[in-house]
């Protein structure tokens, strides 16, 4: 395959071409809406990377989706759809919240120890759906929306007890202790985190076994068993790891940007957004690293174009676009093969 | 069988002359000639890949030509789309069927050609039609059932349909046989037959010899997109075509020296199973492989042989009996440890069991043992191990592309797709290896080397189980041929005094006299 061909054929060049789509489209509802689009986006690529600050704001807001993301992005590679982020997310903040609050330890274990919980009950309230799939064969796409409901209404109910509100009013927990937070001066480690475990992941995924026995069942199901691979087994720990992902991204958010649970007037979308993330980002973790500041970067971004008179559902606009554009790209890509290889011809 | 030439060698119905396809730098078709009478069935043959889709395609007016001409009843005439083609009187039955599943097969026959009554389908009307048809041409169908509810054989004779109710006079079967059972076979001759008998042309694309010479006036020969010959098939052999085929003597005698079975390997005795309905059947069946030894097991479809080597290999519980392979007990044992306990098997369904077509070459080598020394090291793939070995077995298998270790399995033709399993397979070396329908789909180049390496397991003193509807194959393999019929062995006979009579007439449920 000679150079041009294999350009043609990654996954990246697409997502470009994705990307610049959706900003077009964007503008030509900015247009309609009497914005001018270069100065929206203006606005957007100077509110994010004008000030160190701004910065690290933006990579603040990438990093729980950047995890959500990490963990619809593997149950891809691994054969099932994780639309269950969600309520994983919100258990996982939950837990860490609980932890957060209540022991009272250094810093050095009180923040593993949070983390640690988070990712234990993302992957039970993931492992519940993976059980009803693999021994009563329920859907777990069906399964995963109803848990996303029940850890919605789990953590509004938990905020709202005696035992995590906050005294003096507030629909919202206590503070965590300091101890539990990870955010400090200006400073988020939330991304570092993040990070890491986007290339744990990848290192899974593409360098071990259990990443090649995971990938196997993803595939091809029938060959994996054919071959000795227990599909069951595969399956759960699949969407347990997944799981555990998407409860790590709901305690960075929780330890780093907000300090306390707040009750929800609607689903926060973390869960929904990292399949967004997932696709933006081709299912590498890699590119979820990369899928994910961007789009921490929109969501940051979009909360500033109020301020040129812009509605900042306009970034919700351009990233359905993107995702859409993505999810058609075959259709790009055969378009540009034909062309190419006529050219050649 | 009784070969009747409807042919008419006056009038020519299809004339492709001097066609070149090219597609980039790769020629497809090189200067290849055919012409079609009325009447008669004209076999195209050639190895996979040699180029026998591109001309169908040429003709069905998916492909423009590089070069040449078609002339369609004698008039020159440049086919630019199948809509066109159909126009014209040419119909293709693709090898892969194209119905709709959940629709009747009249739905499916009418489907964009429906006839109406104001601004509905006349259904009635239609199935009517169908009915005519299906009646003036031997093809039973049931024209009110779902696609899904009916078996293959029917599918293609709705395929074959929905053609003659667009007025095909010229109709192209593209590899008809491949997923079709003997008796369904047997059937789609015979229909062939009504179809020239009634002054329609057959265009029959494939690489079985046996069909060729069963049902063929004439046989156009195509390798590596060159156009050889056109031959009567009458006055040819199957080595014949064979050689010209695949350019060079294919051995179809398959070369296998006495041997002596040694103890038993693979016992099976009283097996009872239940089906995926709950239905017996499997019913107390018993079966000894020794080592050095091929056992056929030769049997209508249907009779209970996917259930017993879906058991064999652990994929699937049995209700009782005893199952040992070396005299370790293997029965309801998972996958996993029936493996471990010395079964290995080449798949009757290479796509879905034995190959995760979207890895790599290199990772489907190492399908069982990617766990093991030396491919994991602390849980970590080691990369240079896996390479190494799939370097060696692609060599050694002659798996094509060459090293084409790193690409997906699916890239890769269907012959070479089962070499990557005979090469997995007869490196596990096993003691017992079990191969369900082994060259289904395969040209005989890649069938002679299957079999050789079958051959070459028994020789070492491995037990083989070879399942298989191809009675030819079972009977150039085995050393023994037991019979199956209604979850039972009815019958056993020795490879050598083995005819097809007999053992038709044992598949059938007849008992021999021992």
């Amino acid at each position: 395959m000679n150079k041009k061909t294999s350009i043609l054929h990654s996954n990246f060049l697409y997502t470009v071409i994705a990307i610049i789509i959706g900003f077009l489209i964007g503008a030509i509802f900015l247009v309609i809406a009497g914005v001018s689009p270069m100065e929206a986006y203006a606005k957007i690529i100077d509110s994010v990377i004008s000030k160190p600050k701004n910065i690290m704001t933006t990579l603040a807001y990438a990093s729980p989706v950047m995890l959500t993301g990490l963990s619809v992005a593997f149950s891809f590679r691994t054969g099932v759809f994780n639309i269950g982020a969600e309520g994983q997310f919100v258990v996982g903040t939950l837990a860490a919240t609980i932890v957060g609050i209540f022991v009272d330890v250094p810093a050095i274990i009180h923040i593993p120890l949070c983390i640690i919980a988070a990712a234990a009950a993302g992957a039970f309230w993931s492992l519940v759906c993976g059980v009803m799939k693999v021994k009563r064969g329920i859907h777990e796409v069906l399964s995963f929306i109803m848990f996303n409901w029940i850890a919605y209404y789990l953590s509004n109910y938990m905020v709202n007890t005696t035992f995590l509100k906050r005294e003096g009013g507030g629909e919202a927990t206590k503070d965590l202790l300091e101890s539990a937070r990870i955010e400090s001066g200006d400073f988020n480690y939330a991304i570092v985190i993040a990070v890491i475990l986007a290339v744990i992941t990848w290192i899974v995924i593409e360098k071990t076994t259990l990443g090649y026995k995971l990938k196997a069942v993803g595939f091809n199901k029938f060959s994996a068993e054919y071959a000795g691979i227990d599909s069951g087994k595969s399956i759960l720990t699949a969407l347990a790891i997944s799981g555990a992902l998407a409860g790590i991204g709901g305690a960075v958010q929780v330890m780093g940007m907000g300090g306390r649970l707040a009750q929800f007037a609607s689903q926060e979308g973390y869960g929904f957004e990292g399949i967004t993330v997932a696709l933006i980002g081709s299912s590498n973790p890699l590119g979820v690293i990369f899928a994910g500041i961007f789009y921490g970067a929109m969501k940051y971004g979009g909360t500033k174009l109020t301020m040129v008179h812009a509605p900042s559902e306009i970034i919700n606009i351009i990233m359905g676009c993107v995702v859409i554009f993505i999810a058609i790209a075959h259709v790009f890509k055969a378009l540009f093969l034909s062309i190419g290889k006529k050219k050649e011809a | 069988m009784e070969k009747m030439s409807h042919m008419d060698p006056n009038t020519v119905v299809v004339e492709m002359k001097e066609i070149v396809k090219r597609f980039g730098n790769f020629t497809a078709n090189d200067h290849i000639n055919l012409k079609v009478h009325k009447g008669e069935v004209h076999a195209i043959l050639g190895e996979n890949g040699a180029g026998k889709s591109t001309l169908m395609n040429v003709l069905y007016g998916l492909y423009k030509p590089t070069e040449g001409t078609i002339a369609i009843n004698g008039k020159v005439t440049d086919i630019h789309s199948p809509k066109h083609a159909i126009e014209l009187g040419i119909g293709m039955v693709h090898q892969h069927f194209m119905l709709i599943q959940p629709f009747t097969v009249t739905e499916n026959i009418i489907l964009g050609v429906e006839p109406r009554k104001g601004i509905v389908v006349d259904k009635k009307l239609a199935r009517k039609k169908v009915l005519e048809i299906s009646e003036k041409y031997g093809m039973a169908v049931d024209p009110d059932a779902k696609i899904e509810d009916i078996s293959v054989g029917m599918q293609q004779r709705v395929e074959i349909l929905k053609v003659l109710y667009r007025g095909a006079d010229t109709l192209i079967l593209d590899e008809p046989t491949a997923s079709l059972t003997p008796q369904e076979i047997d059937e789609l001759m015979e229909i062939i037959r009504n179809l020239t008998a009634d002054g329609k042309s057959i265009i029959l694309i494939t690489h079985k010899l046996k069909e060729i010479k069963a049902c063929a006036d004439n046989c156009t020969i195509i390798r590596l997109g060159k156009y050889i010959d056109t031959v009567k098939v009458g006055e040819v052999t199957e080595n014949d075509l064979a050689a010209m085929m695949v350019g060079r003597n294919v051995n179809f005698k398959v070369e296998k020296k006495e041997q002596e079975p040694g103890k038993v390997a693979l016992s099976v005795k009283n097996l009872k199973a239940k089906d995926y309905r709950g239905v017996d059947i499997l019913k107390g069946l018993s079966l000894d492989v020794h080592e050095g030894e091929i056992v056929g097991l030769a049997g209508v479809d249907g009779n209970g042989q996917t259930e017993l080597v879906e058991i064999l290999t652990g994929l699937k519980k049995a209700e009782s009996g005893d199952i040992t392979i070396n005299e370790v007990d293997i029965f309801n044992k998972t996958p996993k440890d029936t493996f471990n306990a010395g079964v290995s098997s080449i798949p009757a369904d290479r796509q879905k069991h034995g190959l995760v077509l979207d890895f790599s070459v290199a990772d489907n080598l190492i399908l069982q043992h990617f766990n093991e020394a030396p491919y994991s090291k602390k849980g970590f793939l080691d990369k240079k191990a896996i390479a190494d070995n799939a370097e060696e077995l692609i060599e050694k298998f002659d798996i094509r592309p060459p090293h084409c270790e790193n690409r997906p399995a699916k890239t890769l033709s269907g012959g070479n797709q089962q070499k990557v399993i005979i090469a997995r397979e007869v490196k596990n070396d096993k003691q017992l290896l079990i191969a369900v329908n082994p060259t289904r789909g395969l040209d005989v180049g890649a069938i002679e080397f299957v079999h050789k390496y079958i051959v070459e397991q028994r020789n070492k003193g491995r037990a083989v189980l070879l399942v298989s509807f191809e009675l030819d194959e079972i009977m150039s393999l085995s050393d023994r041929i037991e019979v199956i019929f209604d979850g039972q062995i009815t019958g056993s006979v020795s490879g050598k005094d083995a005819n097809e009579k007999e053992l038709g007439f044992l598949m059938a449920g007849g008992k021999n006299h021992e």
